[in-house]
């Protein structure tokens, strides 16, 4: 249940921009079944207050301070990364700095707004399929103003020749804007796709709200990659949902890593619909400053003799505060359940907080369900380890928060985003950075 | 491990729920109803001090502001309760004075209840109770508490002579005014949730233990507690405080009789450890659990909490839940003192369709306080049995460390098992482990036993026993043997 806040929310009031008729109806149904944004009141909602989000008066669309150039691109999107790319600047699309060629054949790769036109069929077909279980009134908000985004359609049997990155760009904007990019990937029978979902900002000090979903939905026998690289502006927010639905015999792999943003908030929502499918979800979340992570899974084994696995990560420094919600549902008559969840917090300073809620939900017998959850810092006795062999304490911490780090970002695929994280963590931990390590 | 022959005897009597009788006594009931006039007339009834009275006002005006909390986790639901269709007071007409205007039909009440027999002698008043040193040691003394009123102390005299007072809450409230007023509602305060607040203003009776300093309890204390009146909602009140260095071990059972209509239980049960004192509370919870179709049944809403208050402080919670419609509770610590202890050990079986939603809460705030949670569930039938529990490491609570396991086992595949822990930590020295695991009984184990001529019945009765375990070593020797017989009884016709 939603408890309405007191005062009107800016951004429940913005108006989408014009688009056909069942599209038109798609978000009229959304915002009929939304009554407010959520309050620490709700359970799904009580550990992060989103009082500042809601206290921002954000706009549709306002015009940017810089233009955003080919250079710019290069700079900010996965380095040594062979990928299509998909650039949105402030939520609006920049067909001038994307490049969506070679993806191979049959593949449809192209923005929300033209699949409305050209692929009516197809996205009728799945929009909302993924999403509706995700009952969450920013995921229906965005269902309200679904227009941006990118559309993805992977035929029977194809593979896609390179990964696709849809990198989003923040820039200085005289109004603080919120997006809500949608995408929705389909990936047929035996196909296969990886795509990775980037945001970045230009300028570190800007706020906005990126509200994203993106549906993924799975055919049997796939095998899809997805990577949310969250890097946003420390001042903006993100709310970044991925429903998945994934049929028999289909593997996804989810990897998610909050590093920027000052109140973030990352739900991932797979349900396993057909036999033997298999699902992991990996995520780090490493936070410093007055930063908001929280991370919200829920995996629903709806079918039998799947499997399914779930590695969170949580590095908090400083006063930063980190949220782990992860739910396994197993339904009945999803027999031979193999569900594992683990999530490891490392905390670095007095002030930071971590909130962990491992949870199970399970309405069948024959299942093995496992999960695990720790708190702590680093261990002393491998600090005093690497002492005893003549590193330095600070040298020795970091190498040990480093390693813990390294374990989530080694479970991916692309070499290019291990790299990248690596270095991403080096700059965060200034002992390791006289200390060479192989990705 | 209870044989087959065994179990077939027991759960024939527990088909009619063993404990379903109704004893018929002649009664007082308040009308049903609750307003301000109810708590005066409980008050009055009672001849409370004027303090007590204001305190149960405060109660009844903060509770009728509140709503019934919803967030518990009842996948069958449950109907809602009509808080002014329950009567708040029930009462034996002859209030006893002294060991012989004791109603007998009451005392048949509690031999039925299989309170053991020396207690009965010693609640009849024959002499000749236990003699010898050796025996005065395993002995328990009872307070037993019937519908609102605590019919009856044992052992009154020997534990006066080691200093603890041990009475009805009523007899407290008459005979030690000042220990009551320090220490009532001060670890769950009159407005700490929707049930403890309704119980701070209408609760009837309940025991009260103060165990002086340095003391150890020379024997259990033990208080059955008994709803047997229709109508009526049971909620007494315990409190327990164990002076610096003294130790004390608490037992509580509980029975219903057999309705068809649910009835409302709203406990509140007090503990306070001072500098290095241990106390140590267990519970075989045995209401009434409704039968297949989910029909009747006990509500039991119970606010448990205690407080390691001095350093080096200790507090043990042991529970075997294996009736009521619907468990809904969390015995807690909050671990004050420096280097203080919570523990929890848990069984809680679900099997009809009964629902629990149980745990614990460990409220770390000094440093070095350490805490341990154990909890097992069992669910058959069409059970529903949920974990929730709470780990909360304040910013003082250096290097402090918490350790959860809470394991499920399903049996059959119309139940449910769910966990759902919550851990808030705010220091960085200090940690926290939780494990969970839901499975159902290993075939390969079940096989091993059955391959060597054990039937399945009595197999997974063995395995139930042997997951089990680690929590009923907890409990005192004969609570044992009676959660041992309990659990299997309750499993009985679960398998095949």
């Amino acid at each position: 249940m939603t408890s309405v806040m007191d005062q009107p929310v800016g951004i429940l009031t913005h108006e989408p921009a014009p688009a056909p008729a069942w599209v038109q109806a798609f978000r009229t149904r959304a915002r009929d079944g939304l009554s407010g944004l959520p309050t620490v009141r709700d359970e799904a909602w009580r550990f992060t207050n989103i009082a500042p989000l809601v206290g921002t008066n954000f706009v549709t669309e306002s015009a940017s301070q810089r233009q955003v150039t080919p250079g710019d691109v290069a700079e900010l999107r996965v380095p040594e990364l062979d990928a299509a790319v998909l650039v949105f600047v402030d939520g609006q699309y920049n067909p001038g700095l994307s490049d969506t060629r070679n993806l191979g054949a049959g593949v449809v790769c192209t923005t929300m707004e033209a699949a409305f036109e050209r692929h009516a069929q197809l996205v009728q077909a799945h929009l909302g399929a993924a999403s509706a279980e995700h009952d969450d009134p920013f995921t229906r908000l965005n269902d309200a103003m679904l227009s941006a985004g990118v559309f993805l359609y992977v035929p029977d049997g194809v593979a896609t020749a390179r990964p696709i990155e849809i990198l989003s760009i923040a820039t200085r904007t005289a109004e603080p804007v919120a997006a809500h990019p949608r995408n929705l990937i389909v990936v047929g029978k035996g196909a296969g796709a990886t795509v990775l979902e980037h945001y970045v900002a230009l300028d570190h000090g800007v706020v906005y709200l990126n509200n994203a979903v993106t549906e993924l939905i799975a055919g049997d026998g796939s095998r899809v990659e997805h990577y949310l690289l969250e890097r946003e502006s420390e001042q903006a927010f993100n709310i970044s949902t991925l429903a998945i639905r994934q049929g028999a015999e289909a593997v996804v792999h989810s990897h998610t890593v909050l590093l920027g943003g000052a109140i973030v908030r990352n739900n991932v929502v797979p349900v396993l619909a057909g036999e033997r499918g298999h699902c992991l979800i990996n995520g780090l979340y490493v936070g410093h400053g007055d930063q908001h992570l929280d991370n919200a899974m829920r995996v629903r084994h709806a079918a039998a003799q799947c499997e399914s696995r779930q590695y969170y990560k949580g590095i908090m420094n400083d006063r930063s505060r980190g949220v782990f919600t992860g739910r396994i549902i197993v339904d009945k008559g999803a027999q031979k359940t193999d569900a594992i969840q683990t999530n490891r917090n490392m905390l670095l300073s007095d002030e930071a907080r971590v909130n962990a809620r491992p949870q199970l939900e399970i309405f069948a017998d024959d299942v093995r369900c496992t999960h695990g959850a720790t708190t702590g810092r680093v261990d002393d006795e491998a600090v005093f380890y690497f002492m005893s062999r003549g590193l330095s304490e600070p040298v020795a911490r970091a190498m040990l928060v480093y390693a813990f780090a390294a374990e989530g970002f080694d479970r991916m695929e692309l070499v290019p985003v291990r790299r990248l994280l690596a270095q991403e963590m080096i700059d965060k931990l200034p002992m390791a950075r006289g200390l060479s390590i192989e990705v | 491990m209870t044989s087959t022959e065994e179990v077939a005897r027991l759960s024939h009597e527990r088909r009619e729920y063993k404990y379903g009788f109704v004893t018929d006594i002649e009664q007082e009931f308040a009308s049903p109803g609750l307003d301000e006039g109810t708590v005066r007339f409980i008050s009055a009834k009672k001849q409370e001090p004027e303090w007590l009275l204001e305190w149960r006002l405060k109660a009844l005006r903060k509770w009728q502001e509140m709503t019934e909390p919803t967030w518990v986790f009842l996948p069958y639901g449950h109907p809602p309760i009509d808080y002014q269709a329950i009567s708040y007071y029930a009462a034996p007409k002859q209030a006893p004075k002294s060991l012989e205007e004791v109603d007998p039909k009451i005392l048949e009440t509690y031999e039925k209840l299989g309170i053991p027999l020396s207690e009965t002698r010693a609640l009849l008043g024959i002499e000749g109770g236990p003699e010898t040193p050796a025996e005065a040691r395993r002995a328990v003394a009872v307070d037993a508490v019937f519908d609102s009123v605590s019919v009856k102390t044992t052992f009154q005299e020997e534990l006066k002579k080691a200093g603890v007072i041990f009475c009805s809450m009523s007899e407290a409230v008459r005979e030690h005014p000042e220990l009551v007023r320090q220490y009532l509602g001060s670890v769950v305060p009159y407005s700490d949730n929707f049930f403890a607040t309704l119980n701070s203003a209408v609760f009837s009776d309940g025991s009260f233990v103060y165990v002086p300093k340095g003391v150890k309890c020379p024997m259990e204390l033990s208080t059955y507690f008994r709803i047997n009146a229709r109508n009526t909602g049971q909620f007494e009140r315990t409190l327990i405080v164990a002076d610096e260095g003294a130790e004390v071990s608490y037992l509580e059972g509980c029975t219903a009789p057999v309705r068809d209509e649910h009835q409302l239980h709203a406990a509140v049960v007090e503990l306070v450890a001072m500098k290095g004192a241990y106390i140590k509370y267990s519970t075989i919870q045995n209401w009434y659990p409704g039968d297949e179709t989910g029909k009747g049944g006990i509500y039991n809403f119970v606010t448990k909490r205690g407080i390691c208050k001095g350093d080096d402080s200790r507090i043990s919670w042991t529970q075997v839940e294996t009736g009521s419609a619907i468990t809904w509770k969390y015995p807690s610590v909050v671990l004050q003192g420096d280097r203080s202890k919570g523990e929890f050990y848990s069984v809680a079986l679900t099997n009809l369709r009964q629902q629990a939603d149980t745990g614990t809460k460990m409220i770390h705030i000094g440093r070095d306080t350490k805490s341990t949670i154990v909890s097992k569930g069992i669910s058959a039938g069409e059970g529903q049995n949920t974990y929730r529990g709470l780990v909360q490491m304040n910013k003082g609570a250096h290097r402090a460390h918490n350790y959860t396991q809470c394991d499920s086992i399903l049996i059959g595949d119309k139940c449910g098992a769910h966990t759902f822990p919550y851990v808030d930590i705010r220091n960085p020295t200090a940690t926290a482990e939780h494990e969970a695991s839901t499975t159902k009984i290993a075939e390969d184990q079940l096989f091993y036993c059955t391959a060597r001529g054990i039937s399945e019945e009595d197999a997974v009765s063995l395995l139930v026993n042997g997951f089990c375990k680690q929590v009923f070593s907890e409990l005192p020797m004969e609570f044992a043997v009676e959660a041992n017989k309990l659990l299997a009884v309750s499993l009985e016709g679960s398998v095949g």
